[in-house]
């Protein structure tokens, strides 16, 4: 496939007064995974529907497999896309079977490909019973089956893991991995953020509709520089001794009875470790706790706040 | 399967689901055969054919309240699904949102189609096999009749898909409908009865009157069922109007079927626009 499945360049989009999305450029390759993060009310929803060509860019350009996704061109593209939203509905007096029959056919699907996706979400049972006897965690995963029919080349999913057990959503993140091995761009906004990590190629934060950063996780850690925190267990007693002969190459964070938590820039870390490796048996144990998603996620978003 | 089928196929099915078609041809049928029995009992035996008279009734009756369900089964079809959430997912889908109206519309023109049929076949069965003398031109007004009820129904359908369109609120959409079935069914002959009655004939020649009430559907249904065969206008006292202003049917199909096009093209224009 030649050229980028999605690209957004420039787009602002307002609702009445109200920015919802401003000057905002992103490109997602296929077989790529794009997390959105940002709080409520960031941009992430309004940038998946404009994608989806149910709203329309106020300024800039938006192209999804190369076509303007509110032109009537694009209604074939859709064959493609596969979309779950925040909160998904369905006709309550249907059963989950005729819901999913109708979207295979729509979709231009074999009805039992349809099928197959129920059993995959685990509602092969309950495909008989109307919608309106179904749980929320149910829908959910109606609404997750929906969207992977058709093999989509693009799946947009806002918010996809509410109401899932863990159990399932270990089962949907290795869906996607499959997915994106075969080549489909997912784009998937979460508030759970620690479980994006590991899952994820790139993060995009945004924040009050703009793109504050997008990146690997890795790349964001590195710019955000935020502190690595380093716990030693010493023995009891020991711990004033040994803080004061670290005083020197990290900062020190705190001292309690057994423990010393020191913090240091991820660049220094290695040097860090070989001081206190050269602290010999005086040392019990070392914990490395890197910084958290949510750490490099807020240092984003205040430092656009601030500025 | 095409798009347009797969929605106008689940239209109907949803339909069957909620008790909308058996609910209305139960009621078609209940009403119609009523008049057909009973209404035609004070009559005694004039002249007309006891069918004519069943066609006059039933018409009389069918512009009141035909229009009713109609609106009733459209005022929310969009604006109901997108205030639900379920038009968000659908318009993901490879539809366009012409199909979307298209569909619908299609699906409850076959519900309505399947009540009025329904109905009035078998008041028109019942009455017109009880008895002897009835001719092949009765009949036809009968099947006209019928016909030309989808026609009125499918009217006030795409009248219906226009307000859900426009509105921005369910409750609004319900509000305006009642205000369209006022409109049209009650408050507009009443006024175009004042109108003339003020002007004493002066101004206001038969063929304008003609004109004016091709500004409104039911009119157009009163003028194609009670004017164009001579025994039905006789009976229905329409026989002025027959004789003088009196439109040839093809005219006053062709004026109802723009009262179905243009509001349902106007909807899928004013749709096509709105931002889910």
């Amino acid at each position: 496939m030649s050229g980028p499945t999605v690209e957004i360049s420039n787009v602002h989009k307002s609702y009445g007064g109200k920015q919802a999305v401003r000057d905002l450029s992103l490109t997602v390759d296929p077989g790529e995974c794009l997390a959105l993060v940002g709080h409520n009310g960031a941009g992430k929803t309004t940038l998946m529907k404009l994608m989806l060509g149910l709203v329309r860019s106020s300024a800039g350009s938006v192209r999804v497999f190369g076509d303007d996704p509110g032109e009537s061109a694009a209604v074939r593209d859709r064959f493609g896309i596969g979309f779950l939203p925040e909160t998904v509905s369905f006709d309550a007096a249907m059963t989950g079977t005729e819901v999913m029959a109708f979207f295979a056919r729509l979709k231009g699907v074999a009805v039992a490909d349809g099928m197959a996706l129920l059993e995959r979400v685990e509602l092969a049972d309950a495909a008989p019973a109307r919608i309106k006897t179904y749980s929320k965690g149910m829908r959910q995963r109606l609404g997750l089956a929906q969207a992977l029919l058709g093999e989509p080349r693009l799946l947009l999913l806002d918010e996809p893991t509410t109401g899932l057990d863990p159990n399932l959503r270990q089962a949907f993140y290795g869906i996607i991995r499959e997915l994106c091995a075969g080549g489909t761009s997912v784009i998937l906004s979460s508030h759970i953020l620690t479980e994006l990590e590991a899952r994820t190629d790139r993060v995009a934060i945004m924040n009050q509709g703009r793109l504050v950063a997008c990146d690997t996780l890795d790349a964001l850690r590195d710019r955000a520089g935020l502190a690595v925190r380093v716990r030693l267990r010493v023995k009891q007693g020991d711990a004033a001794a040994i803080a004061s002969r670290l005083r020197s190459s990290a900062d020190l964070a705190r001292v309690n009875g057994q423990y010393v938590d020191l913090a240091c820039g991820l660049g220094d870390k290695m040097m860090v470790l070989r001081d206190i490796a050269a602290l010999g048996p005086d040392v019990v144990d070392v914990e490395i706790v890197p910084p958290t998603f949510d750490e490099v996620y807020n240092h984003f978003c205040l430092k656009e706040d601030r500025s | 399967m095409s798009a347009l089928v797969i929605l106008a196929a689940k239209e109907i099915r949803r339909g069957i689901r909620n008790r909308w078609v058996v609910a209305t041809t139960l009621l078609m049928l209940a009403l119609s055969l009523s008049i057909a029995f009973l209404g035609s009992a004070p009559m005694g035996t004039v002249g007309a054919a006891r069918l004519s008279v069943t066609v006059v009734s039933l018409s009389s009756l069918t512009i009141f309240l035909i229009p009713l369900i109609a609106l009733m089964l459209s005022y929310d079809a969009v604006i109901g699904e997108v205030e639900n959430g379920t038009m968000l997912l659908l318009l993901t889908y490879p539809v366009a949102r012409w199909q979307v109206i298209a569909g619908k519309f299609l699906g409850h023109t076959a519900i309505l189609a399947v009540a009025t049929a329904v109905g009035y076949g078998a008041a028109g069965l019942a009455v017109g096999l009880t008895e002897d003398g009835t001719s092949s031109a009765v009949w036809l007004s009968l099947a006209t009749m019928t016909g030309s009820s989808v026609m009125l129904g499918a009217a006030f359908l795409t009248l219906g898909y226009l307000i859900s369109v426009i509105v921005r609120e369910r409750g609004t959409a319900a509000g305006l409908a009642v205000a369209v079935w006022l409109v049209f069914v009650l408050l507009f002959d009443m006024s175009l009865l004042g109108i003339l009655v003020a002007d004493k004939g002066a101004t206001l020649k038969a063929d304008a009157v003609s004109l004016l009430m091709m500004l409104n559907p039911a009119d157009i249904y009163r003028m194609l069922n009670l004017t164009t065969s001579p025994d039905i206008a006789a009976l229905s006292g329409m026989v002025s109007l027959g004789g003088r202003g009196a439109l040839p049917a093809g005219v006053l199909i062709a004026a109802l079927t723009a009262w179905i096009a243009v509001p349902l093209g106007l909807a899928a224009l004013i749709f096509r626009r709105r931002e889910i």
